[in-house]
């Protein structure tokens, strides 16, 4: 097997006392699309803020493109390109001042300047809107510029850091038309952070972050193999009553999650029959879904990754404040 | 497999470019610097309405009050020297000194629309990063020196070559050492409105104090203090020198309107009140390249 491209050892980042990363391990194989799953606040950010140097590890170490993130600070960000969730670009600039300003900066040897230019333009389709202000792109235009500025000094790997935040579903999808193309034209490795289930299906690998910890990595397919069960969704006139009864008969562990009782069981279409002839509670409404990565979040931690959103709100502000005190 | 089978249809041409990134080196921190000037350039070109606005205060500072006070100044100066060309050296100072502490508050910008972590990121020192911001902005404010000087004719200042050169040549140097301090605040300040009601609390006595409005003899004991703590003073009175060498008045007047800065009666040359300015600027420039180095 060849070398990692990144490898992460007992990662551990403190901001103040609280601990955002709590020892994390990994490795990413060269062309792997290897994605970063979690809710907002789960370490996401902060792992790939090491992995891109803008931050140091408080214990632990990591490489990337075979350099220590630390040691070898500069060796790491030629090889890189960067996507962030919030945009980079000066928006008094045109498409292209923006890029020749970055290959200034990565030192892209001049004479290779214009074809590349040119290749990575075309390849976002901005080739014909290179001459125009930033602040005139759509925010669908301006991730793609970013895309094709973090590709332009040839890259061993691409840091995607929740690529498509803030979009529309229709740009969200072209920007992954965008990506998967780029697979097959580079050689490539990427490394994306989403809290979106159905973008982490584009992952050939994929690991689950939550309160800084890993607690799955695996592909798609045998993350969700591995919770086996299919999730039924019902909506009862009492749900309470019903969590209690279905317990009691079947002794299935039901819990509210979005507004509905909801278990795991295997084989969920023969169950419902069952279900509707059992249940005391009359039962309003009732879906079946096969295992999703969402699933696969919530096996593993007991939660869906939405109910974690609407609580990690008082986390996620906690962190910032000792962000900002850290700097 | 598909990857490399599907790589065979895209067009060989575009397929070629195969870009390499040198190890950084000198000449990479160089062309990092240069990039990070030219890019204060073109914002400045393109940002014509800063340009315009930013002339307004020293073109009141000159025309209003300068002919305001005309009247009143007048006895106190030779003839044919109005107030305004006695103010002229000041205003100069004046023209560059918010010009060049706003090129450094573009960093706060810089910061919250995300562009400064682009430049962060990238294989360059981070001194070439810091040093290509304040040559930027000190090119910039120097421009708007210019302007003002273009104006030297309806100031009663002649168009003389070398006095126009050694003026250009001290705008640079004040607006670079200005543009460091800019730099150096900018890398602690987060936030733009505290950017700007700092440097407007500091940058106001800094030129009330400088002698740009007044002349530094015959002042009482407590205020003459102060000025010799101003560092624009040490710009303003070499300036103001350099324009009254180029009028024809009498050498008693000239030393009145335009001395020499002393300290305790000893005139300090203007070689060295230049060279404490630029020792200034480079150890700012230090400070904030000190800043920008830390890592999270």
């Amino acid at each position: 097997m060849s070398e990692p491209v990144v490898q992460v050892t007992d990662l551990v980042k403190r901001y103040g006392e609280i601990e955002a990363v709590r020892g994390i391990n990994f490795a990413v194989t060269a062309g792997e699309t290897f994605g970063f799953l979690g809710p907002n606040g789960a370490g996401k950010s902060t792992t790939i803020k090491i992995l891109c140097t803008l931050a140091n590890p408080t214990q632990g170490s990591a490489n990337v493109a075979g350099y220590d993130v630390v040691k070898q600070r500069d060796d790491v960000r030629r090889n890189i390109g960067l996507v962030f969730q919030d945009t980079t670009l000066d928006a008094y600039l045109t498409g292209e001042q923006n890029l020749r300003f970055h290959a200034d900066l990565y030192g892209v040897p001049r004479q290779q300047l214009a074809p590349r230019l040119k290749q990575v333009l075309e390849m976002v389709n901005l080739w014909d809107r290179k001459d125009s202000a930033v602040s005139t792109y759509s925010g669908g235009m301006k991730r793609r510029l970013e895309i094709a500025r973090g590709l332009l000094h040839a890259p061993r790997v691409l840091f995607l850091d929740e690529p498509t935040v803030g979009l529309d579903p229709q740009t969200r999808s072209s920007i992954w038309e965008y990506v998967n193309d780029l697979k097959q034209r580079e050689d490539i490795t990427i490394f994306l952070t989403t809290h979106y289930m159905d973008e982490a299906e584009h992952c050939d690998r994929i690991a689950i972050i939550d309160h800084g910890k890993i607690v799955a990595i695996d592909t798609p397919e045998n993350l969700k193999a591995s919770v086996g069960k299919d999730r039924v969704q019902i909506s009862t006139a009492d749900d309470h009553a019903a969590i209690e009864e279905i317990k009691t008969k079947f002794d299935l562990e039901a819990a509210i999650r979005e507004g509905l009782v909801t278990f795991s069981v295997a084989s969920g279409e023969q169950f419902v029959p069952r279900l509707f002839a059992e249940l005391t509670q009359p039962i309003r409404s009732v879906s079946v879904a096969r295992p999703t990565l969402d699933d696969v979040f919530m096996s593993y931690t007991g939660r869906t990754i939405r109910d974690t959103e609407a609580t990690a709100g008082d986390r996620n502000r906690g962190m910032m404040m000792a962000m900002r005190r850290g700097r | 497999m598909t990857a490399q089978l599907t790589t065979k249809n895209v067009d060989p041409v575009t397929a070629a470019i195969r870009v390499s990134v040198p190890e950084r080196g000198l000449r990479q921190d160089l062309r990092a610097v240069r990039i990070v000037w030219h890019r204060e350039l073109i914002r400045w070109k393109s940002d014509r309405l800063r340009a315009v606005t930013s002339l307004v205060q020293p073109v009141l500072f000159l025309f209003v009050l300068g002919t305001g006070l005309s009247a009143l100044a007048g006895h106190g100066l030779p003839p044919g020297i109005s107030f305004k060309t006695f103010v002229y050296p000041g205003v100069l100072a004046m023209s560059v000194l918010f010009t060049a502490i706003f090129s450094a508050g573009s960093i706060v910008w810089d910061r919250e629309f995300g562009f400064l972590r682009e430049m962060l990121v990238a294989p360059v020192s981070r001194s070439a990063i810091v040093l290509g911001k304040c040559l930027g902005g000190a090119t910039v404010a120097t421009f708007q020196g210019v302007i003002i000087l273009a104006l030297a004719g309806a100031a009663g200042v002649p168009y003389n070559p070398l006095l126009f050169l050694t003026v250009i040549g001290e705008l640079l140097l004040l607006s670079f050492t200005l543009t460091a301090f800019g730099v150096m605040m900018a890398a602690r300040i987060t936030q733009m409105q505290a950017f700007m009601a700092l440097t407007q609390m500091l940058v106001m006595p800094l030129f009330f104090l400088s002698g740009a409005l007044y002349p530094l003899s015959g002042l009482p004991a407590w205020l003459t203090v102060l000025t010799r703590f101003d560092p624009l003073t040490y710009i303003v009175s070499p300036m103001r020198h350099a324009v009254f060498s180029h009028l024809s008045v009498s050498p008693a007047a000239a030393s009145f309107l335009a001395p020499n800065v002393t300290w305790a009666g000893w005139q300090v040359p203007v070689g060295l009140s230049l060279g404490m300015v630029a020792v200034m600027g480079a150890a700012l420039l230090g400070i904030a390249i000190a800043e920008f180095q830390k890592t999270e």
